[in-house]
């Protein structure tokens, strides 16, 4: 299979880290792993490449009596890895939860503790996790619009071709992995939704035919699936990616930030899992004055979050455009949601204001 | 109805005698149920028999021995090998109530009325009409005399039965007591055997040879051939003298003037303090004590408050000692930590006390009861009367929290601990005259927390030793838990073969072993720990439980009704 010459590499691995390991403990020396801290604090944004990237920061872990339970786990998740690789088949994470079941003592209690090892493992070999196998089990985010996407019977391994422009009221769901799909396209643009049921509308009313576009449902914060495939389209076609989320800080700095440059904690892969050329239309703060958009108030965690952005975020710090807007919305102490637009008529947002957005780059954000 | 005259009514009013009050309120004096009454005699006759002993330097060996006659009636044999006493004495002694040597003075010695032993002897009487009987010799060469006696209580005077002199060969001096009455053997905290063995615990100079109602003798040895330092006597304290003990001075004295009479009747009055005290009272330092009025008393008692006098003199007390207490506990409980602590003497109305106070916890004791209190008296344990005790309550109003015992506001902590209280003074101040509790003095109730205080600071650094240690044992735990799981990764990543996973297992250990020392380790470790002592007054279960103070108060209510129904009549 053609999968056996690229992951031969990270059993390589795997193996190499093993042996490091075990060589310290034949010396009676205190085996160490080494992984960067992922964390928001040990990013900078990377300016040029428009992404964030990780800073020097390691963490250490030393075999102690408090962590030879996690070290266990960790090297026993390293080698269901590399059987997984071997075979050449994948496991969820949740599968990897339950497969340490049987594991004894080592087992994990919950699933979150078996997801930090296994991202442990990731950053500590510097790979994306589908490298090692693993993948998650959330839906990558639906496709609607002018798009073809080439990809291969499993079986068979012929061309399988889906024009996402046949599914009707329906939409074509991201795979989790995207790396070997192909695209056709004549379409102009991408637009990337926040909410489904704004996707919907859009989809009901065949947007994408009049506008000509590719419109791609995010379903919150985008999954790296879902970043990974958006950038590979921009990328191979060339085609500019527009964001569309609710006029919220949680639209603002976790669902575009994460898409447009990528997250703390996934640091080490944001590299190839974050779209750079993404450009925020709205619903920007401005946009809740200028169409008088009915707003909810803003709740005090919603401020602790802008604040927090304002003095942590390095995409945050590196916009002069976003620190405004953040302080303009903290003084409007209020949000408005992307079917507030419906007050104008359900259509508004497919007449008037997409439009209107689309041909006055100066509304948007960067 | 038939009228009756103040005549007729005065026919009735006639004194009431002491013995005759105690006959009829005999709870007062610790004889209300067949039980307490056992333990209490005993403890009166022990009392006396080690004050005896005491006072004459001689080191005490008390043989005790408890016969059961019949299913309710036993008999009380205690016999010392003290001084003995004069044969004039003897009746005064065991059979006429408030007569003692130990009342009008003040100095730390076991008895303090005259009342304990001519109780019990008027308490056997009341239950078996039977005499006591005394057996006395005072030196070698002399014949001894045996008295049986028995109380007069309309006049509160011995009545002699039967009085012989006869040989005691084996006695070189000594007395020994026999009285018969009605009683009941338990065990258990409140028992006879509890009494002795406690007793032997705080007093490791005597030696206590008893044997049960079962026909079992038990021998508690002494540990120590050093008789405690003589009770010293003091005269009183001017601060510690009421309004009407000082008239009764006045009345008695020998003085001639005011002044000789402060200086020489008090301790830490001299001349200067004496005249102070006559300016404050304004009175005249040469007044004649006869002279002095009842108004003048009492201006003499405000003048003295008034004065600034030195604290009493604290040499005259004697504590057991922190090692003697901690050595105590560690004989009668095994547990893992011991300490005890001495206070600094100090003075409550001008009367000097010192506050023990010791804790043993841990090791073999439940840790979900409440704690085990042990309360002494100038050496005596007090085993009735808890609830009511200054020494109880000083423990619940400590908080025994930040020392790692659980406690709820105000009551007794919870834990596997016990704790040791001893109170040693030229006046012990009870609650009532069965000696069984203190009263609630605030000085007395502050020190006895700032003891408590002292030895809780240890126990808690013992407490969070003992979690880190446990810690550190889990964490081993841990270690063990783990490595296998280590190797047996490692060793299908590389693919290893079974012997290299054990070598694997076998670095790990080292590796982590070295990196956390020698792990330390608690256990009970007490060479001193007698399980056969402790044993003694544990058995039945049952019997352990305080009668409820409720059902207790509401009995000797009923017994004050029968007592007026009686009187009336």
């Amino acid at each position: 299979m053609k999968t056996m010459e690229t992951e031969k590499p990270v059993v390589k691995k795997i193996k190499e880290l093993a042996q490091g390991i075990y060589n310290k403990i034949l010396l009676i020396k205190q085996p160490q792993m080494e992984m960067p801290i992922r964390a928001l604090s040990n990013v900078s944004y990377n300016n040029k490449d428009g992404y964030f990237e990780l800073m020097g920061k390691k963490k250490v872990r030393t075999l102690t009596a408090s962590t030879i339970k996690t070290f266990a786990q960790t090297l026993r998740m390293m080698n269901l890895s590399k059987e997984i690789i071997e075979k050449d088949d994948i496991a969820t994470k949740r599968e990897a939860y339950y497969v340490s079941k049987n594991w004894g003592d080592a087992r994990f209690k919950e699933q979150p503790e078996s997801d930090t090892v296994m991202d442990d493992i990731e950053a500590m070999m510097q790979v994306n996790r589908e490298q090692i196998g693993f993948i998650p089990e959330e839906k990558g985010g639906d496709v609607a619009g002018k798009l073809v996407v080439i990809d291969k019977d499993s079986d068979t391994g012929k061309e399988v071709r889906i024009d996402c422009t046949k599914f009707g009221s329906g939409a074509y769901s991201v795979p989790s992995s995207v790396e070997d799909l192909k695209f056709e396209t004549e379409a102009k643009f991408i637009l990337a939704i926040e909410t489904a049921g704004m996707f919907q509308r859009l989809v009901k009313h065949n947007y994408w035919k009049k506008a000509n576009c590719i419109l791609i449902s995010l379903g919150g914060v985008p999954t790296r699936a879902c970043r990974r495939f958006i950038r590979k389209l921009s990328d191979d076609k060339k085609l500019p990616v527009y964001v569309f989320t609710d006029g919220d800080f949680y639209g603002y700095f976790n669902i575009y930030r994460t898409l447009k440059v990528g997250s703390g904690n996934a640091a080490h892969i944001n590299e190839y899992f974050c779209v750079p050329q993404a450009q925020f239309i709205g619903i920007t703060p401005q946009d809740i004055i200028d169409y008088k958009l009915p707003t909810h108030p803003l709740k005090e965690v919603d401020i602790k979050r802008a604040k927090d952005a304002l003095k942590n975020d390095p995409f945050v710090k590196h916009y002069k455009e976003w620190q405004q807007a953040a302080d303009q919305q903290i003084k409007m102490k209020a949000r408005a949601e992307q079917q507030a637009l419906a007050k104008w008529g359900l259509n508004f947002v497919i007449d008037k204001y997409l439009p209107d957005k689309m041909k006055d780059s100066k509304t948007w954000l960067p | 109805m038939v009228k009756k005259s103040a005549e007729e009514l005065a026919k009735k009013h006639r004194e009431i005698s002491i013995a005759e009050f105690f006959e009829k309120n005999r709870h007062l004096l610790g004889f209300d149920n067949p039980k307490r009454a056992l333990m209490t005699a005993v403890k009166e006759a022990v009392d006396n028999a080690l004050d005896a002993c005491e006072e004459a330097r001689i080191m005490p060996e008390v043989n005790v021995e408890l016969i059961q006659l019949s299913e309710t009636r036993f008999r009380m044999i205690v016999e010392d090998n003290g001084p003995g006493i004069i044969k004039a004495q003897v009746p005064k002694i065991f059979a006429k109530l408030l007569y003692g040597s130990k009342f009008h003075k003040l100095s730390a010695t076991r008895g303090q009325q005259g009342i304990g032993i001519s109780a019990a002897v008027l308490y056997g009487q009341l239950t078996t009409g039977k005499p006591a009987t005394i057996l006395s010799k005072t030196e070698k060469n002399k014949l001894a005399y045996q008295i049986k006696l028995k109380i007069d209580t309309q006049t509160n005077s011995p009545d002699i039965i039967s009085d012989k002199e006869l040989a005691w060969e084996e006695k070189e001096h000594g007395t020994r007591i026999e009285i018969d009455f009605e009683g009941s053997y338990n065990k258990g905290r409140q028992s006879v055997d509890e009494y002795l063995k406690e007793t032997a615990i705080v007093n490791p100079h005597i030696t206590i040879i008893y044997t049960n109602p079962e026909a079992i003798q038990l021998i508690f040895p002494r540990a120590t051939e050093e008789l405690p330092p003589e009770p010293t006597e003091i005269k009183p304290h001017p601060y510690g003298v009421e309004l009407g003990r000082l008239m009764k001075m006045l009345q008695l004295t020998e003085a001639k003037t005011l002044q000789q009479f402060l200086t020489d009747e008090f301790v830490r009055v001299g001349s200067g303090t004496a005249k102070q005290i006559c300016e404050n009272s304004a009175l005249l330092p040469k007044t004649s004590p006869k002279k002095i009025s009842r108004e003048m008393v009492e201006n003499l008692y405000n003048g003295i408050q008034k004065t600034k006098i030195i604290a009493p003199p604290t040499d005259c007390i004697s504590p057991i000692g922190e090692e003697a207490l901690e050595k105590g506990l560690r004989k009668e409980i095994n547990a893992e930590f011991y300490c005890a602590t001495t206070r600094p003497p100090s003075v409550y109305r001008g009367n000097p006390f010192i506050i023990e106070a010791g804790l043993a916890y841990g090791g073999e004791q439940a840790g979900d009861k409440s704690i085990r209190i042990m309360r002494f008296a100038n050496r005596v344990p007090l085993l009735y009367q808890q609830g009511a005790c200054a020494i109880t309550n000083a423990i619940q109003t400590t908080s025994w929290r930040s020392y790692g015992l659980q406690q709820s506001k105000n009551s007794l902590p919870i834990g596997p601990c016990s704790v040791v209280v001893h109170m040693t003074s030229v006046w012990v101040p009870f609650t009532s005259e069965s000696k069984e509790a203190l009263a609630h003095y605030n000085e007395i109730v502050k020190e006895i927390k700032l003891a408590l205080q002292e030895c809780g600071r240890k126990l808690a650094s013992f407490v969070n030793k003992k979690r880190k240690i446990k810690e550190e044992g889990k964490k081993r735990g841990y270690i063990e838990k783990y490595i296998p799981h280590v190797a047996d990764a490692l060793k299908e990543l590389l693919g290893l073969e079974e012997i290299k996973a054990k070598e694997i297992e076998d670095n790990l250990g080292e590796i982590l072993e070295h990196t956390r020392g020698e792990l330390e380790e608690i256990t009970v470790d007490n060479p001193d720990y007698d399980p056969e002592l402790a044993s003694i007054g544990k058995e039945s279960k049952e019997d352990d439980e305080e009668e409820p103070e409720e059902k207790k108060a509401r009995k000797e209510k009923k017994e004050e009704k029968e007592d007026k129904q009686t009187t009336l009549s």
